[in-house]
């Protein structure tokens, strides 16, 4: 089958670009940045686990757009209704990707810096349960029958998408221990010379999360282009026996 | 009105298939009457009657998710024999009717078995409720139905899934963790006597919330699980 090579060099331009942003962001974090007055070097990893946190925040709406949109289109038009379920796998995939990230960066943070890998605080098991939710939409995929996974899956994320504000403000009443929010009303802020570093990375993550849920969506709809040409073999074929 | 009808018939049905087997409650009271004895052998509440006050409301909770959730699978595969399911999707009957009718009848077992559950845990802990108990006669059948009402779904959701058994727990788990912390909180608030009466009302306001979005959201989407295709 042909494949346009626009998407192809347009796809390699954006991983290119991803790399360099990327590498000044290591740059600005691991040498410029200067090391912080009570933890030293130890902020360091703060540049890489913020960034998948507000991420992972955020592709999670990503995945309950595109689940929306497929059971509109699904009775109206399937073939949109495809595209939107293939954005829906990848969106949820580097859900669960980034939030195992920062939960990992984390636990990194917190053992030097708190003396214990874990705390069972506010903000770390909202993330903790954002990265079980979408865990368990991606077994539902694996698990449900041939045929409906879209549909049902489509369902969960409704559930999904609506549990995370839910679970947020449950477990803000619950306890909280984490660092003060950085950015937003009620926020710390950052230092200005640590300012730099905090936005290369968060555009470098960002773009590379793009990037990823990019290649996933095309890996999903070679998948379904090649199931459907599949089917109409298998018509077609069944069509030339004589009756 | 005609809707309600619809809705009383299934949980009629239900009912008299229920009344006639007795398999959930049956199942489930002596199932939670093991998850009982296993954690009172596991924690020896005699000895540490402060702590089993403060953990005695998870235990209840955990018991009853995990036999609700034998009961749940059952309460579908019921309507898998003989075709029943596939001449509920053609009746003219508004789909959503067969879900509601199918919680309710389920939340009455759970009911039932929280009634008799009640004196067994009372008795076995030692336990002495030092809150008002009065708050209790809410907290236990909104967190009832905010296990059930999602566990009935996704039952549903399930049910044609190659391991449905293994797959409910998984996806419904994550999902009623919010659930679970609020009824949890709520009952131990009670049964402790630690929270004050605005924070324990805060916690069912909560989970009231939680029962009404999730009600509405699975009324809304039960017809497409049902006819998925």
């Amino acid at each position: 089958m042909e494949r346009p090579s626009f998407f192809r060099n347009a796809g390699l331009a954006w991983l290119l670009a991803t790399v360099a942003v990327l590498i000044i962001g290591f740059r600005q974090a691991i040498f410029i940045a200067p090391p912080e007055e009570t933890m030293g070097n130890l902020h360091r990893i703060f540049y890489y686990h913020l960034a998948h946190a507000i991420l992972s925040l955020v592709f999670p709406y990503v995945n309950l757009a595109a689940s929306l949109a497929y059971l509109y289109w699904r009775r109206r038009d399937p073939l949109k209704a495809l595209g939107a379920d293939a954005l829906a796998v990848a969106s949820a995939e580097v859900t669960a990707l980034y939030a195992g990230i920062c939960l990992a960066t984390g636990m990194l943070w917190g053992k030097p810096a708190w003396g214990i890998w874990w705390a069972w605080d506010a903000r770390l098991t909202t993330e903790l349960l954002l990265f079980l939710l979408y865990v368990s939409y991606l077994l539902l995929r694996k698990f449900s029958p041939t045929g409906q996974t879209s549909v049902l899956s489509a369902v969960l994320a409704i559930f999904a998408g609506i549990d995370v504000p839910i679970i947020y403000m449950s477990i803000q009443w619950w306890r909280t221990q984490h660092p003060a929010p950085v950015f937003g009303p009620n926020g710390g802020g950052v230092d200005p010379r640590f300012v730099p570093a905090v936005l290369w990375n968060l555009a470098g993550w960002t773009m590379w999360g793009i990037f990823l849920i990019g290649f996933r969506f095309a890996l999903e709809r070679r998948r379904q282009l090649a199931e459907q040409e599949a089917a109409l073999l298998a018509i077609e074929a069944s069509l030339e026996i004589p009756q | 009105m005609n809707y309600i009808r619809y809705v009383l018939d299934h949980l009629q049905k239900d009912l008299r298939l229920e009344w006639r087997s007795r398999d959930s409650i049956n199942g489930m009271l002596f199932f939670v009457l093991l998850v009982v004895v296993v954690f009172a052998i596991a924690f020896d509440p005699a000895g540490y009657p402060t702590v089993t006050r403060q953990i005695s409301g998870g235990i209840l909770w955990v018991g009853l998710l995990f036999a609700s959730m034998t009961a749940l699978n059952q309460s579908w595969t019921r309507e898998q024999r003989n075709q029943v399911l596939e001449a509920q999707r053609m009746a003219p009957s508004p789909a959503s009717a067969l879900f509601v009718g199918k919680a309710l009848a389920n939340m009455i077992f759970v009911l039932v078995v929280e009634a008799a559950l009640a004196p067994i845990f009372v008795i076995f802990f030692n336990l002495q409720v030092l809150g008002d108990a009065r708050l209790l006669a809410i907290i236990l059948p909104l967190g009832t139905w905010a296990l059930v009402v999602n566990g009935t779904f996704f039952a549903a959701l399930g049910l044609r899934a190659r391991n449905r058994e293994l797959l409910l727990p998984l996806i419904l788990l994550p999902l009623s963790l919010p659930a679970i912390l609020m009824m949890v909180q709520a009952t131990t608030g009670v049964l402790t006597g630690d929270l004050d009466s605005i924070q324990v009302r805060n916690w069912i306001t909560q989970l009231a919330g939680y029962d009404i979005i999730y009600t509405t959201v699975c009324v809304l989407l039960f017809e497409t699980v049902l006819n998925a295709e």
